[in-house]
């Protein structure tokens, strides 16, 4: 097969994304733009979006520059359709679609989630790993099995990464938290917060608030810990039932949430009392990014999926199981 | 640890022997766990499964028996059960046979909430099918509780649980669950709308749903 060259466009909440990726899985380019942050704020949808719209074209060149290549250069489009907020997803696709139209070039609209887990696939040795999903916005324990991949533990409310921002910034600590929250758990001494696993899901909001209130009584560096050890331990936990179950050999650790050591660590002792493989890529590709987009894009196109205009609506609670998986057998 | 038997499974939190007619469940010590954290989950998991055993059965539930618990061990001693576990089992069986083991199970998960036992971890997994009884196992999440919101996640777990492992059958298998469940349990409706609303709030639920 000819080798073709995708553009990705990422735009589900601060980050705006354009990687540019070749069918053989090259990664020509990965730009990455953020959204500054104030630091008592989580991320305002509309402003974020604004963000977007400013440095779209801008990011592109960039990519473009970066890759040495030009726009005529680009064979497919594809762009993060969902899950995620709304306004932002939507600069995203108008983008894509817009680009798409002038180039006279097909168009994917690929599901978030499950690019997390592709690029983590073409980046890593893993080859069918179960995967622990950590961001700001997502928290998903899963696995392929039979064309889908099938979502075997996931929040009930908040995603574990907005838990821990959420408690920085009412703890004064900055924006992003986590980074902040990772240095100061190293100082701590442990205290129990509560500890919130059903079935296979999680649930964050309780602690959120229990570790805020833990404040009045606790050094910030105690919190810090207590709040990082339950919680991680609470996905691993889940993983852990999740690897047992689903009898894998391997465990795969993406999203944002990802670069936390102390979380590695404890999933990396884990799969190792189940004589699981433990993979974790670069950490370029571990927080939202373009190419895991573009790399998706091609997966699917390679599969035969294309949208049309028509199909490009974007969906704010995609979920993964609902994307058949024509590109795995 | 040759005293418990030989060793007959490795679950994700405990470690299984078989002695005879005895299985002893130890909740073994987890190394990427904060050690106080660790101590604290075995030891009230090995607590409440206990009782929640012992509980389930006076409800009328299937259960094993529990002989013996070892809190300095986290260990549970109780009767082994032979059969088959509904997870293996519901994929060889017919659509009717399928059908009248999930209302069986939604029965038995009726009786549990009617006495105010929250199981905590309703898979297909902690269900044995043996002589035609569903025994119960694994409550080591669970617990005694009267709030809709509780035995709503119950549910919704049970449900997931269809959804990612049982893809094939998953409504047939949900519809036999809520008959049974409703002829069983007085504030089944109560508690299948909460199901509802506890689904919503999901991250990930549908939109046009």
């Amino acid at each position: 097969m000819e080798e073709i060259t995708c553009l990705g466009i990422e735009g589900t909440a601060e980050k705006l994304g354009i990687g540019i990726v070749t069918s053989s899985g090259r990664i020509l380019a990965n730009v990455v733009r953020q959204q500054a942050l104030k630091a008592q704020a989580g991320i305002h949808p509309r402003e974020a979006a604004q963000h977007h719209a400013e440095h779209v074209p801008q990011v592109i060149r960039a990519a473009l520059k970066k890759a040495g290549i030009s726009l005529e250069d680009i064979d497919l489009i594809a762009f993060s359709r969902g899950p995620g907020l709304g306004p932002c997803l939507r600069v995203a696709a108008v983008s894509a679609r817009t680009l798409s139209l002038s180039l006279g070039k097909p168009l994917v609209g690929v599901n978030h989630c499950i690019g997390h887990i592709e690029i983590g696939r073409l980046l890593t040795e893993a080859e069918d790993p179960l995967t622990l999903y950590v961001s700001g916005g997502n928290s998903q324990v899963i696995a392929y099995d039979s064309g889908r991949y099938r979502v075997f533990g996931e929040t009930l409310d908040i995603a574990v990464g907005n838990c821990i921002d959420q408690f920085a910034r009412r703890a004064n600590l900055g924006n992003p938290g986590g980074p902040i929250v990772e240095k100061l758990a190293r100082k701590g001494k442990y205290f129990p917060l509560p500890y919130v696993v059903k079935g296979m899901d999680l649930s964050y909001s309780g602690i959120l608030t229990a570790a805020v209130e833990a404040l009045n009584k606790h050094p910030v560096e105690d919190v810090c810990r207590s709040l990082q050890e339950t919680v991680f331990a609470m996905l691993v936990e889940v993983t852990e039932r999740a690897l047992a179950q689903t009898e894998k050999d391997e465990v795969m650790l993406v999203g944002g949430v990802g670069v936390n050591r102390r979380l590695q660590d404890m999933i990396s002792l884990m799969a190792e009392e189940h004589g699981a493989g433990f993979y974790v890529p670069p950490r370029d590709v571990l927080g939202d990014n373009g190419a895991m987009i573009a790399w998706l894009g091609v997966l699917m196109y390679r599969s035969g999926v294309t949208h049309e205009l028509m199909d490009t609506t974007v969906i704010q609670r995609y979920r993964t199981d609902e994307v058949e998986v024509k590109w795995r057998s | 640890m040759e005293e418990l038997g030989i060793r007959i499974g490795k679950g994700a939190e405990a470690d299984l022997y078989r002695r005879e007619d005895k299985v002893s469940k130890v909740r073994i010590s987890k190394a990427y766990r904060e050690p106080l954290l660790d101590q604290h989950l075995r030891r009230t998991r090995t607590r409440r499964e206990a009782r929640l055993l012992s509980l389930a059965r006076r409800a009328g539930v299937a259960t094993p028996y529990v002989t013996d618990v070892d809190n300095q061990t986290f260990t549970v001693e109780m009767s082994f059960v032979p059969g088959e576990q509904v997870r293996r089992l519901l994929p060889s069986l017919t659509r009717e046979e399928r059908r009248e083991l999930c209302i069986r199970i939604g029965e038995a998960v009726g009786k549990l909430h009617s006495a105010n036992i929250v199981h905590g971890d309703l898979t297909t997994a902690n269900m044995i099918l043996h002589r035609k009884r569903i025994y119960f196992i694994d409550f080591g999440l669970g617990g005694i509780s009267d709030a809709v919101e509780d035995k709503g996640v119950d549910l919704l777990v049970f449900k997931k649980v269809l959804h990612s492992t049982h893809y094939r059958y998953e409504e047939e298998c949900w519809e036999g669950f809520v008959e049974g469940y409703s002829n069983t349990y007085r504030n089944s409706a109560e508690t299948l709308e909460r199901l509802r609303v506890i689904a919503k709030r999901g991250r990930y639920f549908p939109e046009r749903a």
